[in-house]
Protein backbone atom coordinates (compact mmCIF):
# COMPACT_ATOMS: atom_id res chain seq x y z
CA UNK A 1 0.00 0.00 0.00
CA UNK A 2 1.51 3.37 -0.99
CA UNK A 3 2.44 5.85 1.71
CA UNK A 4 -0.24 8.40 2.51
CA UNK A 5 0.74 11.78 0.95
CA UNK A 6 -1.21 13.61 3.64
CA UNK A 7 1.87 13.07 5.84
CA UNK A 8 3.74 15.68 3.75
CA UNK A 9 4.43 18.60 6.07
CA UNK A 10 4.34 16.55 9.26
CA UNK A 11 6.86 17.70 11.88
CA UNK A 12 8.47 15.70 14.67
CA UNK A 13 9.66 18.00 17.48
CA UNK A 14 12.90 17.42 19.43
CA UNK A 15 12.67 14.70 22.07
CA UNK A 16 15.89 15.51 23.86
CA UNK A 17 19.03 17.65 23.83
CA UNK A 18 22.27 16.07 22.58
CA UNK A 19 25.45 17.53 24.03
CA UNK A 20 28.43 17.14 21.70
CA UNK A 21 31.44 15.85 23.62
CA UNK A 22 35.15 16.04 22.72
CA UNK A 23 35.56 12.30 23.37
CA UNK A 24 32.63 11.42 21.07
CA UNK A 25 34.09 13.54 18.27
CA UNK A 26 37.49 11.84 18.72
CA UNK A 27 35.83 8.41 18.74
CA UNK A 28 33.93 9.19 15.54
CA UNK A 29 37.06 10.58 13.84
CA UNK A 30 38.98 7.44 14.75
CA UNK A 31 36.17 5.24 13.40
CA UNK A 32 36.48 6.92 9.99
CA UNK A 33 40.28 6.74 10.16
CA UNK A 34 40.66 10.52 10.20
CA UNK A 35 43.61 11.97 12.12
CA UNK A 36 42.84 15.65 11.44
CA UNK A 37 44.05 17.59 14.54
CA UNK A 38 41.03 19.92 14.46
CA UNK A 39 38.93 16.96 15.68
CA UNK A 40 41.04 16.32 18.79
CA UNK A 41 43.41 19.18 19.61
CA UNK A 42 41.67 22.20 21.15
CA UNK A 43 44.69 24.45 20.54
CA UNK A 44 44.85 23.48 16.86
CA UNK A 45 41.10 24.11 16.53
CA UNK A 46 41.43 27.52 18.20
CA UNK A 47 44.39 28.42 15.98
CA UNK A 48 42.11 27.72 13.00
CA UNK A 49 39.51 30.11 14.43
CA UNK A 50 37.13 27.65 16.12
CA UNK A 51 35.90 27.91 19.72
CA UNK A 52 36.63 24.23 20.45
CA UNK A 53 37.37 21.02 18.55
CA UNK A 54 35.03 20.64 15.59
CA UNK A 55 33.27 17.52 14.31
CA UNK A 56 33.67 15.74 10.95
CA UNK A 57 31.12 16.79 8.27
CA UNK A 58 28.99 13.65 8.71
CA UNK A 59 29.22 13.49 12.53
CA UNK A 60 25.60 14.52 13.03
CA UNK A 61 24.55 11.11 11.73
CA UNK A 62 24.75 10.16 15.43
CA UNK A 63 21.49 12.05 16.00
CA UNK A 64 20.19 12.15 12.42
CA UNK A 65 19.71 8.37 12.07
CA UNK A 66 17.67 8.27 15.26
CA UNK A 67 15.49 11.13 14.01
CA UNK A 68 14.94 9.38 10.68
CA UNK A 69 14.03 6.20 12.53
CA UNK A 70 11.44 8.10 14.53
CA UNK A 71 9.68 8.93 11.25
CA UNK A 72 10.18 5.45 9.86
CA UNK A 73 8.71 3.87 12.98
CA UNK A 74 5.71 6.22 13.19
CA UNK A 75 2.93 3.62 13.35
CA UNK A 76 0.47 6.00 11.67
CA UNK A 77 2.73 6.29 8.61
CA UNK A 78 2.89 2.48 8.34
CA UNK A 79 6.21 2.28 6.49
CA UNK A 80 7.56 -1.25 5.84
CA UNK A 81 11.02 -0.98 7.39
CA UNK A 82 12.19 -4.30 5.92
CA UNK A 83 11.73 -2.91 2.40
CA UNK A 84 13.35 0.46 3.12
CA UNK A 85 16.78 1.65 1.99
CA UNK A 86 18.62 4.92 2.56
CA UNK A 87 18.68 6.46 -0.92
CA UNK A 88 20.64 9.63 -0.34
CA UNK A 89 21.91 11.93 2.38
CA UNK A 90 23.03 15.55 2.42
CA UNK A 91 24.34 17.84 5.15
CA UNK A 92 24.18 21.63 4.86
CA UNK A 93 26.36 23.17 7.55
CA UNK A 94 25.44 26.67 8.69
CA UNK A 95 28.54 26.52 10.88
CA UNK A 96 30.80 23.66 12.00
CA UNK A 97 29.53 21.46 14.85
CA UNK A 98 31.83 21.80 17.87
CA UNK A 99 32.32 20.26 21.28
CA UNK A 100 29.99 21.77 23.84
CA UNK A 101 27.12 22.30 21.39
CA UNK A 102 23.76 21.42 22.94
CA UNK A 103 21.72 20.31 19.94
CA UNK A 104 18.07 19.66 19.27
CA UNK A 105 16.74 18.04 16.12
CA UNK A 106 13.40 18.78 14.51
CA UNK A 107 12.38 16.45 11.69
CA UNK A 108 10.05 17.25 8.80
CA UNK A 109 8.48 15.09 6.09
CA UNK A 110 9.04 17.26 3.01
CA UNK A 111 7.71 14.96 0.32
CA UNK A 112 6.16 11.60 -0.39
CA UNK A 113 5.84 10.32 -3.92
CA UNK A 114 5.74 7.12 -5.97
CA UNK A 115 8.09 6.43 -8.85
CA UNK A 116 8.37 3.19 -10.80
CA UNK A 117 6.37 1.37 -8.15
CA UNK A 118 8.61 2.45 -5.25
CA UNK A 119 7.66 4.86 -2.47
CA UNK A 120 9.99 7.81 -1.87
CA UNK A 121 10.03 9.76 1.37
CA UNK A 122 12.04 12.99 1.73
CA UNK A 123 12.97 13.79 5.30
CA UNK A 124 14.61 17.05 6.42
CA UNK A 125 16.06 17.66 9.85
CA UNK A 126 16.85 21.06 11.28
CA UNK A 127 19.54 20.83 13.95
CA UNK A 128 19.86 23.86 16.21
CA UNK A 129 21.39 24.72 19.57
CA UNK A 130 19.06 24.84 22.55
CA UNK A 131 19.16 28.64 22.35
CA UNK A 132 17.97 28.56 18.76
CA UNK A 133 21.09 28.93 16.57
CA UNK A 134 20.66 26.81 13.43
CA UNK A 135 23.77 24.64 12.98
CA UNK A 136 22.94 22.13 10.26
CA UNK A 137 20.13 21.08 7.93
CA UNK A 138 20.11 17.46 6.78
CA UNK A 139 18.18 15.97 3.88
CA UNK A 140 17.59 12.24 3.47
CA UNK A 141 15.67 10.31 0.87
CA UNK A 142 14.29 6.96 1.95
CA UNK A 143 13.09 4.47 -0.62
CA UNK A 144 10.57 1.74 0.12
CA UNK A 145 10.73 -0.90 -2.57
CA UNK A 146 7.40 -1.84 -4.13
CA UNK A 147 5.82 -5.20 -3.35
CA UNK A 148 6.78 -6.75 -6.68
CA UNK A 149 10.34 -5.43 -7.04
CA UNK B 1 41.74 26.59 -7.13
CA UNK B 2 40.68 25.88 -10.70
CA UNK B 3 38.02 23.75 -12.35
CA UNK B 4 39.53 20.36 -13.16
CA UNK B 5 42.06 20.40 -10.30
CA UNK B 6 42.41 16.88 -8.93
CA UNK B 7 42.63 16.27 -5.19
CA UNK B 8 45.00 13.65 -3.76
CA UNK B 9 43.13 10.34 -3.83
CA UNK B 10 42.54 7.94 -0.97
CA UNK B 11 42.37 4.14 -0.88
CA UNK B 12 40.80 2.52 2.17
CA UNK B 13 40.68 -1.14 3.17
CA UNK B 14 37.29 -1.37 4.88
CA UNK B 15 37.40 -4.30 7.31
CA UNK B 16 34.88 -5.91 9.68
CA UNK B 17 36.83 -4.35 12.53
CA UNK B 18 36.17 -0.90 11.10
CA UNK B 19 32.46 -1.65 10.63
CA UNK B 20 32.11 -2.59 14.31
CA UNK B 21 34.05 0.49 15.35
CA UNK B 22 31.92 2.72 13.10
CA UNK B 23 28.69 1.11 14.34
CA UNK B 24 29.62 2.07 17.90
CA UNK B 25 30.81 5.56 17.02
CA UNK B 26 27.82 6.41 14.81
CA UNK B 27 25.23 4.57 16.94
CA UNK B 28 24.01 2.73 13.82
CA UNK B 29 23.63 -0.87 14.97
CA UNK B 30 21.72 -2.23 11.97
CA UNK B 31 22.80 -5.92 11.89
CA UNK B 32 23.35 -5.91 8.09
CA UNK B 33 26.64 -4.17 8.94
CA UNK B 34 28.03 -6.78 11.34
CA UNK B 35 25.96 -9.98 11.31
CA UNK B 36 26.60 -12.22 8.29
CA UNK B 37 23.75 -14.56 9.15
CA UNK B 38 21.27 -11.67 9.23
CA UNK B 39 22.71 -10.03 6.09
CA UNK B 40 22.42 -13.17 3.98
CA UNK B 41 18.91 -13.87 5.33
CA UNK B 42 17.73 -10.52 3.96
CA UNK B 43 19.23 -11.28 0.56
CA UNK B 44 22.60 -9.52 0.73
CA UNK B 45 25.72 -11.34 -0.49
CA UNK B 46 27.41 -10.71 2.87
CA UNK B 47 27.83 -8.01 5.52
CA UNK B 48 27.89 -4.57 3.86
CA UNK B 49 29.54 -1.32 4.96
CA UNK B 50 27.38 1.49 6.34
CA UNK B 51 26.64 3.85 3.44
CA UNK B 52 27.32 6.64 5.90
CA UNK B 53 30.82 5.23 6.52
CA UNK B 54 31.58 5.25 2.79
CA UNK B 55 30.24 8.81 2.70
CA UNK B 56 32.48 9.81 5.63
CA UNK B 57 35.55 8.29 3.94
CA UNK B 58 34.76 10.21 0.76
CA UNK B 59 34.52 13.36 2.84
CA UNK B 60 38.07 12.77 4.10
CA UNK B 61 39.44 13.26 0.58
CA UNK B 62 38.05 16.80 0.67
CA UNK B 63 38.78 17.68 4.31
CA UNK B 64 42.36 16.31 4.09
CA UNK B 65 42.86 18.68 1.16
CA UNK B 66 41.18 21.63 2.90
CA UNK B 67 43.04 21.17 6.19
CA UNK B 68 40.19 22.88 8.07
CA UNK B 69 37.10 20.63 7.74
CA UNK B 70 35.00 23.63 8.84
CA UNK B 71 35.37 24.93 5.28
CA UNK B 72 33.21 22.08 3.96
CA UNK B 73 29.79 23.72 4.09
CA UNK B 74 27.73 21.15 2.23
CA UNK B 75 28.11 17.46 1.45
CA UNK B 76 25.70 15.06 -0.17
CA UNK B 77 25.74 11.61 -1.77
CA UNK B 78 23.44 8.98 -3.24
CA UNK B 79 23.96 5.41 -2.09
CA UNK B 80 23.94 3.47 -5.34
CA UNK B 81 25.70 0.13 -4.61
CA UNK B 82 26.67 -1.68 -1.43
CA UNK B 83 30.29 -2.23 -0.37
CA UNK B 84 30.43 -5.93 0.52
CA UNK B 85 32.93 -6.62 3.31
CA UNK B 86 34.31 -10.18 3.60
CA UNK B 87 35.39 -11.69 6.91
CA UNK B 88 39.15 -11.46 6.30
CA UNK B 89 42.04 -9.14 7.10
CA UNK B 90 42.04 -7.39 3.70
CA UNK B 91 38.36 -6.40 3.79
CA UNK B 92 36.94 -4.39 0.89
CA UNK B 93 39.13 -1.96 -1.04
CA UNK B 94 37.40 1.33 -1.79
CA UNK B 95 39.14 3.94 -3.93
CA UNK B 96 38.23 7.61 -3.70
CA UNK B 97 39.12 10.37 -6.14
CA UNK B 98 37.87 13.94 -6.35
CA UNK B 99 38.18 17.03 -8.50
CA UNK B 100 37.09 20.64 -8.52
CA UNK B 101 33.97 20.83 -10.69
CA UNK B 102 32.91 24.45 -10.33
CA UNK B 103 34.34 27.65 -8.83
CA UNK B 104 31.56 30.07 -7.93
CA UNK B 105 31.44 33.86 -7.59
CA UNK B 106 30.25 33.63 -3.96
CA UNK B 107 33.59 32.31 -2.69
CA UNK B 108 32.65 28.65 -2.78
CA UNK B 109 33.57 25.76 -5.03
CA UNK B 110 31.98 22.41 -5.79
CA UNK B 111 34.09 19.28 -5.54
CA UNK B 112 32.86 16.04 -7.12
CA UNK B 113 33.90 12.79 -5.46
CA UNK B 114 34.08 9.32 -6.99
CA UNK B 115 34.07 6.16 -4.85
CA UNK B 116 34.85 2.83 -6.49
CA UNK B 117 34.60 -0.69 -5.13
CA UNK B 118 35.19 -3.75 -7.30
CA UNK B 119 35.54 -1.49 -10.36
CA UNK B 120 32.11 0.10 -9.91
CA UNK B 121 30.99 3.38 -8.38
CA UNK B 122 29.22 3.01 -5.02
CA UNK B 123 28.25 6.66 -4.48
CA UNK B 124 26.27 8.72 -6.97
CA UNK B 125 26.27 12.50 -7.26
CA UNK B 126 28.77 12.78 -4.39
CA UNK B 127 29.34 16.51 -4.14
CA UNK B 128 30.84 18.82 -1.57
CA UNK B 129 30.61 22.59 -1.44
CA UNK B 130 33.66 24.20 0.15
CA UNK B 131 34.64 27.74 1.08
CA UNK B 132 37.63 28.67 -1.05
Amino acid sequence: MPLDPSFIGRTYPPETTYEVGRAKIAEFARAIGDDNPLYRDVDAAKAAGHDDVIAPPTFLTVINIRAINEVVEDPELGLDYDRMVHGDQRFVHHRPVRAGDRLQITTHIDDIFVRAGNDFLSVRAEIATDDGELVCTTHAQLVVRGERS
Amino acid sequence: MNVGDELPGLTVQVTRDQLVRYAGASLDFNPIHWNERFATEVGLPNVIAHGMLTMALGGRVVTDWLGDPGRMVEYGVRFTRPVVVPDDDAGATVEFTAKVAEVRDDGTARVDITAKFDGKTVLGKAQAVVRV
